[in-house]
């Protein structure tokens, strides 16, 4: 379903539908377990590898993500997250792996086509169009402009009524996300954390159906933090799955609906925020499996004896 | 009386043929460069696929004028293709390497022995402009009181001007349309880009066409104004001057090439007449041990390529160029 991106007619962010509680319902039901089986996936991924030289960087064997809930990844650095995202987007081409976003294979799809079926991503650095002013960063996200083929560009009466309409619909997005006083400026000259408003407003235009934020806080102040959580919730009241990257863990308690949890390249846990963030699994793959532990001398001596014979053994084999 | 001389010498270099060509080569660059951002260092090698293809239709195929303009430009969009399938799905300065040296293969290509009873060799082409002398409406000399030309000098800028100007409106209408913001779009981060649902390659090939398009009609033009074509014409420094021109009129600005030509070739004139008017004689203004009369004429080149520089440290947006955009580099 396209989603309703007109301003709410109370002004406020945040419209309650009731959607967030749908979600946590639809999933209450899925066991806490890699990979687990959703009731609605809208995408569904196997056997996910990318390989850079002898490191595998991502090796998902299965994820699903539930259809009109907020998914968040997360994970240590180096996990593998914003490389599976490339991966799913298209933006980069993994060694083995098929998955599906709406039932449809996007394995070997280029970036553009990805976005053109509803799946729409943002960056972690952030890339706004920083000589366009913020008006016409947002209108180049409109899909299906007629005035965007060379035939018919140089002809305006083929594409001003929709660029009129898409200009009506910018307007309004940029209203909700607080953007309108700066519309003509260039969007090189907003701050941090409004390029990140500016780039979420953007990816709205395309008009997605699953939208992808690689780390939507960081470098945000905290008090835009709030709204950006805000925005975000209300992209899953507007009937978008939002599935995210994001290592502020506040933020992934307060909104995710479920979590999956990447390290070295796997898919270690998923569960709704509290379960996830309690498991052992991630835990350690955050910390270190012998965190706890306390290394007596003895203790210590041990590995140390196992260590040199296993130099020993070495050295034996290699003659 | 000198002052005169040199003023009427430089508008007449100013708004004639040869500004025409690097005017059509810049507006080429420009909506490569300017407005997709692609480092295209070849136009010279476009310049000679027009110019060499128009003439050796007429002159050694013995085929009709327009038959050569249409090989020209057909031939400029397979270079395009050529060049771009490979190189523009990476990065930038692959381009940049792959279209000079492509530039200088042709240049050598078309000059070489092997190929001399098609190309001249050397010496190149001549007597093909025939069909374009005949379409001359201009009979006796055009006099406008501080500059005068021949009459086929003044058909030649009469009739660039014209394809100029029609060039600047195609590319105003372009880049005020969605298709032109896509370009800027790239110009700006194409990965962005890409994640909205534009298929980046192929409106980055499309900026390539167009404005190889109009590096072939420069081509055509340094052909009709020398009446001959050969390899000089379109060696690697018409490249560097066509960037200059568009650096001083201002890239990503409609009208940034067309005054940057004009301000570019009424420099350089003004710059040789001057030093030629101080050093010439046998009791030169100038005297021989500062400079002698072979060594001012080079000094146009030092002079500009100084102003350049300082044009880049002073005023990088060029003549037209909004200071605001540039403010936003600096973050």
């Amino acid at each position: 379903m396209p989603a309703d991106t007109t301003a709410p007619a109370s002004g406020s962010e945040y419209v309650d539908r009731g959607r967030a509680a749908e979600a946590r319902k639809a999933l209450a039901s899925v066991e806490h377990e890699p990979g687990a089986p959703k009731p609605d996936p809208i995408v569904v991924a196997d056997e996910v590898t990318r390989q850079f030289g002898g490191l595998k960087a991502v090796d998902v064997a299965h994820v699903e993500i539930q259809r009109g809930a907020i998914t968040a990844l997360i994970g240590p650095n180096g996990a593998g997250k914003t490389t599976f995202f490339n991966l799913l987007t298209g933006f980069d081409r993994p060694n083995t792996g098929r998955w599906t976003f709406n039932g449809k294979s996007l394995a070997g799809m280029s970036a553009y086509k990805v976005a053109r079926l509803g799946m729409v991503r943002t960056f972690q650095l952030t890339k706004v169009l920083a000589k366009l002013t913020v008006i016409e960063n947002m209108r180049i996200g409109a899909t299906g402009q007629s005035g965007e083929s060379l035939a018919r560009a140089m002809f305006p009466f083929f594409w001003r009524a929709q660029e009129k309409a898409n200009t009506e619909r910018a307007g309004a997005i940029l209203q909700r996300f607080k953007l309108d006083a700066k519309r003509d400026d260039f969007a090189g000259s907003l701050s941090g954390g409004q390029r990140k408003l500016l780039e979420m407003a953007r990816a709205l235009m395309v008009e997605p159906e699953l939208i992808m934020l690689d780390e939507p806080m960081a470098g945000v102040n905290p008090a835009l933090k709030q709204s950006l959580l805000g925005h975000v919730k209300s992209l899953r009241e507007d009937g978008m799955t939002v599935f995210f990257v994001e290592h502020d863990m506040d933020m992934v308690r307060d909104i995710s609906d479920w979590v999956i949890v990447m390290a070295q390249g796997q898919v270690i846990a998923e569960g709704p925020p509290d379960s996830v963030m309690a498991d052992q699994r991630v835990i350690d793959a955050y910390l270190g499996s012998h965190h706890d532990q306390v290394l007596d001398f003895e203790e210590e001596e041990k590995i140390l004896q196992e260590a040199q014979e296993e130099h020993v053994k070495n050295e034996e084999e290699a003659q | 009386m000198d002052i005169l001389n040199l003023l009427s010498g430089s508008l007449q270099q100013a708004l004639g043929p040869t500004a025409v060509v690097y005017a059509l080569a810049a507006i080429g660059l420009n909506v490569q460069f300017g407005y997709t951002g692609l480092l295209n260092f070849g136009q010279a090698g476009f310049m000679a696929i027009g110019g060499y293809f128009m003439a050796a239709s007429v002159a050694t195929w013995g085929l009709s004028f327009w038959v050569g303009i249409a090989l020209g430009l057909g031939l400029s969009v397979v270079l395009a293709l050529l060049l771009g399938i490979p190189t523009l799905r990476l990065r930038a300065d692959y381009l940049a390497i792959v279209t000079i040296a492509a530039a200088e293969i042709i240049r050598q290509t078309l000059g070489s022995v092997t190929l001399l009873k098609w190309f001249g060799g050397q010496d190149g082409l001549i007597n093909f402009q025939r069909t374009f002398v005949e379409m001359n409406p201009f009979s006796s000399r055009v006099d406008l009181g501080i500059v005068a030309w021949r009459p086929f000098d003044f058909w030649l800028l009469f009739s660039g001007w014209i394809l100029v100007a029609i060039g600047v409106v195609v590319v105003w209408l372009l880049m005020r349309s969605p298709w032109g913001r896509v370009l800027k779009g790239i110009r700006e981060d194409e990965d962005a880009v890409r994640s909205l649902g534009k298929n980046v390659y192929s409106y980055k090939m499309q900026s390539l066409i167009i404005g190889g398009l109009f590096g072939a009609v420069a081509g055509f033009y340094v052909a009709l104004q020398h009446t001959n074509m050969n390899p000089t014409w379109v060696a690697t420094d018409t490249t560097f001057f066509a960037y200059t021109v568009l650096l001083l009129g201002g890239a990503a600005r409609v009208l940034g090439p067309v005054v940057g030509s004009i301000v570019f070739w009424f420099l350089i004139t003004f710059l040789d007449l001057f030093f030629g008017i101080l050093t010439r004689g046998a009791d030169p203004f100038m005297p021989e041990w500062i400079m002698t009369n072979q060594q001012a004429s080079l000094m146009r080149l030092i002079i500009m390529g100084l102003a350049l520089m300082l044009l880049m440290i002073f005023r990088p947006q060029g003549i037209f160029g909004d200071r605001r955009e540039l403010a936003i580099d600096a973050r």
